[in-house]
């Protein structure tokens, strides 16, 4: 962990506190059980938005508390450790591309509702079911946005849609000429595609060419926090697990075989929290932000994926079952693996970054 | 005590700063300029030009070779923040600390702690000078991973003791003046019958024989104790205090062993740059196999992350005050990303990089095969991977002994 400020510690304690005693992962059991297409409690998210959580990026003049992109990490994961499905992360992305990309008068209009947690964004980029976001189609004429957009998260509950056009990025509200299709996904959390014909379209002009790489870089640090959540949480649930299940008349814990192996995650772990931290230190420096944001999203897929199948397995039959949470991370650690770059992309990404 | 205030602090770090400059001025021989590296300084074989030595010399004189050791030893007596400043100031001129070896990493911090008063004022301020190197006496032929098994004894004969035995992979033995042994002074208990004794390697009765290793180089030995009177005074703490105070050493060698910043100096050319000029690049820039060009990138990816984990390591250790939890990994990870690199840059040389000597090889290439030999100790000396995987799963995951 990181080296915080005393508000940063209080931050993540109310966080883990609220997370821990209100939203643990059997609320949303619940959610899911519900089969709401929007996948969240709202009650809930208006608790984090009083909380402040919402404007946590954004700045003072906009609402916001400007409390830096560590802070936003610091809460996205306790949220990932318990599974609280929420739009907080998206919404988050959605108000950092109009701060980087809004003119004065869009600041003004949308940052505080998003900083207030009453309107909800979300970001609306790739087109197919692989990232690619040189591969975008959808076009503007006359402010009319025309296109398709892929799996969209948390669509379902977002009033403003951040698009990515040929041209660069542009904010839609929900309503005419935006049609929802669910695309019910493993995780089982909000995900839709979304027809966009003829949708009202405002450009945000400002912050240069490449505004739409700036706004996935903080999805990738942003959804890299919510898996190293997940990931310590099925670490943490393992190591629990091993230490109590008895075979052979031992606690499974007493094996050499298993201690190494809970010895290596660890290891992986490590290297996975210093990169996602690293990511949001980049983003409150404003120093080396692409490569900082590949290397995250890079080891926060590798080591999930290692953990969440580790997870299953050093569970034995257990980790098989709906009851055990075990493997309801398994579900979402692959959907948020895919989203914003694979593996494979964050590679190429990161090999072109330095040049080879 | 009196607060300073901000303005008097900043005056203080540029006074320092410029005492530094005037140092290195005065002292940096021009032509040692980018060449030197603590580590063949004193651990290798003994060929000092006179250069390295007038450098050593005044580092020495000055204790900035120890630079956070206490004065009245022969250290610096430097805060951290004036280390930062000496070691910025240093890369600046080209210049490096060439006081270094077993006796900075290891035993001195040891000493320090747990030394007397009279064997501190003995055995530190020549190791703050660079003139005495020091070796380890630890593993023996049938005490490796299980070093508290060592049969080395220390039989104890009123003034001295008398000590027999064999210690082995003693690095640097045969360059070495003095050792820090680990030995046996009680039979009757595995681990409170350990002492740690410091003994002379030119007494009588000790023998050094280099052993030759697959990397060709003979840089461990195996030594040799017969009969080999040691003064009591030579005792580190009480009699069997060795294996606390054998295993504080060991936390200064593996923070040593996995320090980024070090093994990112060993590291030579970067795989990318390797990879260009052996491989080739396509009409993008990119290297040309394309399947190579994801794997470099896999391991950069995560050797960055290792490198943010050395850095966050420090940093939660110092706001801490103890040592940090993540620490614990830092060896096995720093280790085997090491073997990693060897290995990918021998595999993207061809057969070019497997050259062992002779005509046709760059002498890059020549060094990249014997470092990776060599590069194979690292995961098992120090505490091998499998000791560092009891290590994490014991002392901080809190997983039962094995029963």
């Amino acid at each position: 962990m990181a080296v915080l400020s005393e508000e940063q510690e209080m931050l993540r304690d109310m966080a883990r506190d609220w997370t821990t005693n209100e939203s643990p992962v059997a609320e949303w059991r619940k959610v899911r059980a519900g089969g709401e297409a929007q996948a969240y409690d709202p009650a809930a998210y208006a608790t984090m938005a009083e909380m402040g959580w919402t404007g946590v990026v954004v700045p003072e003049e906009h609402g916001g508390s400007d409390f830096g992109w560590l802070s936003a990490g610091l809460v996205i994961e306790e949220l990932g450790k318990t599974l609280t499905a929420s739009p907080l992360a998206s919404s988050i992305v959605a108000a950092s591309a109009i701060m980087l990309g809004g003119s004065e008068e869009q600041k003004a209009k949308w940052l505080p509702q998003l900083a207030a947690g009453e309107v909800v964004g979300a970001l609306a980029v790739d087109e197919g079911p692989r990232h690619d976001p040189a591969a975008i189609e959808a076009q503007v004429t006359g402010g009319k946005l025309t296109g398709t957009k892929a799996f969209v998260h948390e669509a379902h509950g977002a009033d403003l849609f951040v698009v990515a056009a040929q041209d660069g990025l542009y904010l839609v509200e929900k309503g005419e000429g935006v049609i929802l299709s669910d695309r019910k996904l493993t995780d089982q959390r909000s995900h839709a595609a979304i027809a966009f014909d003829g949708a009202a379209a405002v450009r945000l002009a400002g912050g240069g060419d490449d505004l739409l790489d700036q706004v996935l870089d903080r999805a990738r640090i942003v959804t890299a926090c919510e898996m190293l959540g997940m990931a310590q949480q099925v670490f943490d649930t393992t190591l629990d697990y091993l230490k109590q299940r008895v075979q052979f008349n031992q606690v499974l814990a007493t094996f050499q075989a298993l201690q190494h192996r809970m010895a290596d995650l660890f290891a992986d772990l490590a290297l996975m929290r210093s990169a996602v931290e690293g990511g949001l230190q980049a983003l409150d420096s404003g120093f080396g932000v692409p490569r900082a944001a590949t290397v995250a999203k890079a080891e926060a897929n590798r080591v999930l994926h290692l953990i969440s199948r580790e997870g299953i397995q050093l569970h034995g039959g257990m980790g098989m079952t709906d009851e055990y949470d075990v493997g309801l991370y398994l579900k979402r650690a692959r959907v948020l693996e895919a989203s914003f770059g694979n593996t494979a992309y964050c590679r190429n990404r990161f090999a072109s970054l330095g040049g080879y | 005590m009196a607060s300073r205030s901000p303005i008097d602090m900043q005056d203080e770090t540029e006074a320092f700063r410029e005492e530094v400059r005037q140092f290195v001025a005065q002292n940096f021989p021009e032509e040692l300029k980018n060449t030197g590296s603590a580590m063949s300084a004193v651990e290798g074989p003994d060929e000092e030009t006179p250069a390295q030595q007038s450098w050593r010399e005044a580092m020495g004189q000055r204790g900035w070779g120890v630079p956070t050791w206490p004065r009245e030893y022969g250290g610096g007596g430097l805060t951290r923040k004036q280390v930062a400043i000496l070691n910025e100031e240093l890369a600046k001129a080209g210049a490096y600390n060439p006081i270094g070896g077993m006796g900075v990493m290891m035993f001195g911090p040891t000493l320090l702690e747990y030394g007397s008063e009279e064997q501190k004022k003995e055995h530190i301020p020549p190791i703050a000078r660079g003139e005495i190197r020091w070796c380890q006496g630890y593993s023996e032929p049938n005490a490796g991973s299980d070093l508290a098994n060592l049969q080395t004894t220390a039989v104890d004969k009123g003034d001295h003791y008398l000590v027999n035995g064999q210690k082995t992979w003693t690095s640097g033995g045969q360059w070495a003046d003095k050792c820090f042994c680990l030995v046996r002074t009680d039979r009757s208990d595995k681990h409170k019958g350990i002492s740690f004794l410091l003994i002379d390697m030119d007494a009588p009765g000790v023998e050094v024989r280099p052993i030759q290793m697959i990397s060709g180089m003979s840089p461990f030995c195996e030594t040799f104790f017969t009969d080999v009177e040691v003064p009591k005074e030579n005792l580190v703490g009480e009699e069997g205090q060795g294996w606390t105070i054998g295993k504080r050493l060991l936390q200064h060698e593996r923070t040593n062993l996995s320090g980024g910043g070090s093994m990112a100096r060993m590291m030579g050319a970067s795989l990318s740059d390797i990879a260009r000029k052996y491989v080739g690049t396509d009409a993008e820039g990119h290297i040309a196999d394309p399947v190579l060009r994801d794997r470099i990138a896999d391991f950069e990816i995560r050797w960055s992350a290792f490198l943010l984990t050395g850095r966050r390591a420090a940093e939660e250790s110092k706001a801490q005050g103890g040592v940090s939890e993540i620490s614990s990994v830092l060896k096995k990870v720093g280790t085997k990303l090491g073997q990693e690199k060897a290995e990918l840059t021998i595999e993207i040389m061809g057969l070019q990089g497997l050259g062992w000597e002779g005509e046709g090889f760059s002498e890059a290439e020549l060094a990249g095969v014997r470092a990776w030999l060599f590069g194979k100790a690292t995961t098992i000396y120090g505490g091998s991977t499998e000791i560092q995987n009891n290590i994490i799963a014991k002392r901080v995951l809190g997983m039962l002994d094995h029963q």
